[in-house]
């Protein structure tokens, strides 16, 4: 085909990337610079968010930017970072390497976030420099000369509150500059290493056939020791090269990493005396009052305590109004489908397989958004950080890292939540860790569970309140502790031979940006809608089939679960299942609650043919209790029903959870080892409860 | 008197002069890149109510560390 002459040419789109320490603003100024023309997705074969909007410069040219992860370094600690350092020196297949950088640094962290931008600047890549923050730098009486700076680093320097949107017009307008220049080194690298670098850098170029701008960060990062470098990709010369100039500096007493990060420290500290100055150094600023509480022996724990609190009351309580109002929302479709349809499998199929089963997990969502919500603002107000300073400690008796403590607590409300929240923690290794043992504490999905279990162990009313309150306490604990025991035992084994360590940044308190906690609440949440949309769609409507074929004779719901698929699921597990002391109609209920725990309590009302809701469970206990085995005697016993709790509490039962464990791991063999030594642990624990039980005459 | 002790003996709401870590020290390369080099000054914030970890400020900034890490990390005291 020829092209047509007349066709315009494609408007050329500039490809920015935006990098930044962590804690610098770096999102805010993200969705500030691009709203919401933003697509997320992953970086493949890791579970790093890529994160790339679209946006326009001020005279109109459209712009592509790139969000990369938070760093503090070129040199990798964590997946996150390594993926930042690959996209800008252009090292991915599917990210071209950017044109141009937008540098973001906290105006009150100067020195240390200067640090990064040294390394970047070493790329050559035509580079501005956003000074975010400068109203944290005003309150902690630093004044910066935002001329000075842009003439020492060579670059352009725009000054900006991202969470205010101050400065983004002018951002924009230096983004739309056009002919852009490579900024020029500036820091000196220390004469004792310059033979060295010289020689490694003619063999890069000549050898390696490295582009001439990369040569000089390529052979920095091969002095400091890093191997990023696929081996086979250096040529066999060069290789021989590095490892006798590492040979000789060992011998000589060099520690090139120490010489290269003083150099750029010391340079830094040279422009930092010219372009900031602190007209008051040793008063206390609002920070450091806030953090004299927060972190106080006795406040700091009032505090902490009573944040958490408001946060699983709100998940609690406030969300019990949309939640019923979705619930609400699904009867009536259902009810109005059943009225306008004729009677048959194909009704049945769009209300009690399709609608029923995401509703029965979309319910959820309210919960789910407080607690994203609540997340976002702690991370955005810096108390984040202090949570996991003050909870360190405990998390470390359990090999644990203190940023694993919100995941943990995220996991009560639901583990996908939790599990997405260890995106923050930046060691692979505690993060899988914690991933395994979140779904350990108690979700609200067994709440429903729970309750049933409650209420047909002490079936008289006038039991108090207060023991059934501890029961459910201890059924907390209980999971709690297993997580806990896990977390170590798993530290101990499978992830052996790590130094446990900490270096945590506690940035200043901040005003929370509104905007930008929103729309990180929303993005979240739509990973979760998106599951329920699809998976959690298909399950149901497996289930439903489960449940209604084959068809029986009599049309009676009960007699047709007994005989359908399910049923014989549950009459083919049930010697399986009889030393718990579990019936083959429990192994209904258990095998309906692979796909969400919850979903127990409606397989047993539609087992025993009582209609029973959530909020009403006494006729479907009252009927749970008249059970009986084929001998006569009762299937609902006390050992049955601590059995039964015990089983639910441990169990590994949730499709979605299995489906976001095998996203945020990437890989089929975590997911489903956390199926199997979940369910495993459940089993041998509830058998121990039941063969125990029995043996001690309960 | 100054004398070279861990980093970890240092009292709260003192400050110290940081000479280098010792050859076991975890994650050193990542501790210099946070701006902890031979001659930087630190001051101890604070340590955690439960005793560990220890908040300093170097370089104008707070950052946390465990105590095992803080052992490792030999700084000049005076006091």
């Amino acid at each position: 085909m020829i092209p047509s002459a007349t066709a315009p040419a494609p408007a050329q789109v500039t490809t920015f990337a935006l990098v930044g320490n962590p804690n610098s603003g770096k999102t805010t100024l993200f969705n500030a610079l691009t709203g919401m023309r933003q697509k997320v997705g992953n970086y493949p074969g890791v579970t790093v968010e890529k994160k790339v909007g679209e946006m326009f410069s001020l005279y109109g040219e459209p712009i592509q930017l790139i969000d990369l992860p938070g760093a503090y370094s070129l040199s990798p600690r964590s997946p996150d970072e390594a993926i930042t350092r690959d996209v800008l020196l252009g090292r991915l297949a599917d990210t071209p390497q950017p044109d141009q950088v937008v540098c973001v640094v906290d105006a009150s962290n100067l020195e240390r976030n200067l640090f990064l931008i040294t390394q970047v600047l070493d790329l050559g890549l035509p580079t501005i420099l956003a000074l975010n923050m400068t109203d944290l730098a005003e309150a902690k009486r630093i004044k910066i000369d935002v001329e000075a700076l842009s003439r020492e680093l060579g670059i352009p320097v725009v000054p900006c509150q991202a969470n205010r949107k101050a400065g983004i017009a002018e951002l924009r307008r230096a983004m739309g500059r056009q002919h852009p220049e490579s900024p020029a080194r500036k820091w000196r690298v220390p004469s004792k290493l310059e033979p060295a670098l010289a020689k490694l850098s003619a063999c890069l170029s000549k050898e390696g056939n490295v582009d001439s701008t990369r040569v000089f960060p390529e052979a920095i990062m091969f002095l400091t020791g890093e191997k990023s470098w696929n081996e086979a990709a250096l040529p066999a010369a060069c290789q021989h090269l590095v490892q006798e100039l590492h040979q000789s500096f060992k011998q000589q007493g060099i520690d090139c990493h120490e010489e290269i990060v003083g150099a750029r420290y010391r340079y830094i500290q040279e422009v930092c005396e010219r372009v900031a100055h602190v007209q008051d150094e040793n008063g206390p600023d609002v920070s450091d009052r806030l953090d004299a509480i927060f972190t106080h022996p006795v406040w700091g724990w009032l505090v902490f305590l009573g944040l958490m609190g408001s946060m699983f009351f709100s998940i609690f309580t406030l969300a019990t109004y949309p939640m019923d109002w979705i619930d609400q929302g699904f009867t009536a479709a259902s009810n109005a489908i059943k009225s306008s349809m004729p009677a048959g499998d194909l009704r049945d199929l769009i209300t009690d397989g399709a609608l029923a089963g995401v509703g029965g997990v979309l319910i959820f969502l309210p919960q789910i958004l407080i607690l994203f919500f609540f997340i976002g603002l702690l991370e955005d107000t810096g108390y984040m950080s202090r949570a996991a300073f003050i909870m360190d400690r405990v998390m470390s008796r359990a090999g644990l890292h203190g940023k694993s403590f919100i995941p943990l607590l995220s996991s009560y409300a639901c583990a996908i939540p939790g599990i997405m929240a260890t995106r923050t923690i930046e060691n692979p290794k505690d993060r899988l860790v914690t991933i395994l043992v979140a779904p350990f504490m108690s979700c609200s999905a067994r709440l429903p569970v729970y309750t049933l279990m409650i209420a047909t162990l002490l079936p008289t009313e006038e039991v108090s309140v207060f023991q059934k309150a501890g029961i459910m306490m201890a059924l907390y604990v209980f999971g709690t502790a297993t997580a806990f025991l896990f977390a170590w035992l798993f530290k101990k084994t499978l992830m052996r031979g790590e130094t446990p360590v900490l270096i945590m940044e506690l940035p200043p308190y901040r005003r929370p940006c509104l905007s930008s906690v929103l729309m990180q609440m929303l993005s979240r949440s739509k990973l979760f809608v998106k599951r329920a949309g699809t998976v959690i769609l298909g399950l149901s409507i497996l289930l439903w089939f489960l449940a209604a074929y084959p068809k029986a004779s009599a049309d009676n719901e009960s007699s047709q679960l007994s005989q359908s698929f399910a049923g014989q699921m549950g009459h083919a597990i049930e010697p399986i299942i009889k030393p718990l002391g579990f019936d083959w109609k429990i192994g209904i209920g258990l095998i309906g609650s692979f796909a969400a725990r919850e979903v127990f309590v409606s397989t047993m009302s539609i087992v025993y043919n009582v209609g029973a809701s959530d909020e009403d469970t006494a006729p479907l206990r009252d009927t749970m209790l008249k059970e009986r085995w084929p001998d006569g005697s009762s299937v609902f016993t006390p050992l049955v029903c601590v059995s039964l709790m015990v089983f639910y509490v441990l169990a590994m039962q949730c499709i979605s959870t299995i489906a976001v464990v095998r996203r945020e791991t990437n890989s089929w063999r975590w997911p489903l080892f956390q199926l199997a030594y979940m369910t495993g642990m459940a089993y041998i624990a509830s058998l121990i409860v039941y063969q125990g039980g029995k043996l001690l005459g309960f | 008197m100054s004398s070279v002790r861990p980093l970890s003996e240092v009292p709260a709401g003192a400050e110290a002069q940081i000479q280098g870590f010792d050859p076991t020290c975890p994650e050193t390369q990542r501790l210099r890149e946070m701006g902890l080099l031979p001659g930087t000054t630190v001051k101890v914030i604070r340590w955690a109510p439960l005793g560990d970890p220890v908040e300093i400020k170097v370089r104008g900034y707070h950052l946390s560390l465990r105590k095992d890490q803080a052992d490792h990390i030999e700084v000049k005291f005076s006091g």
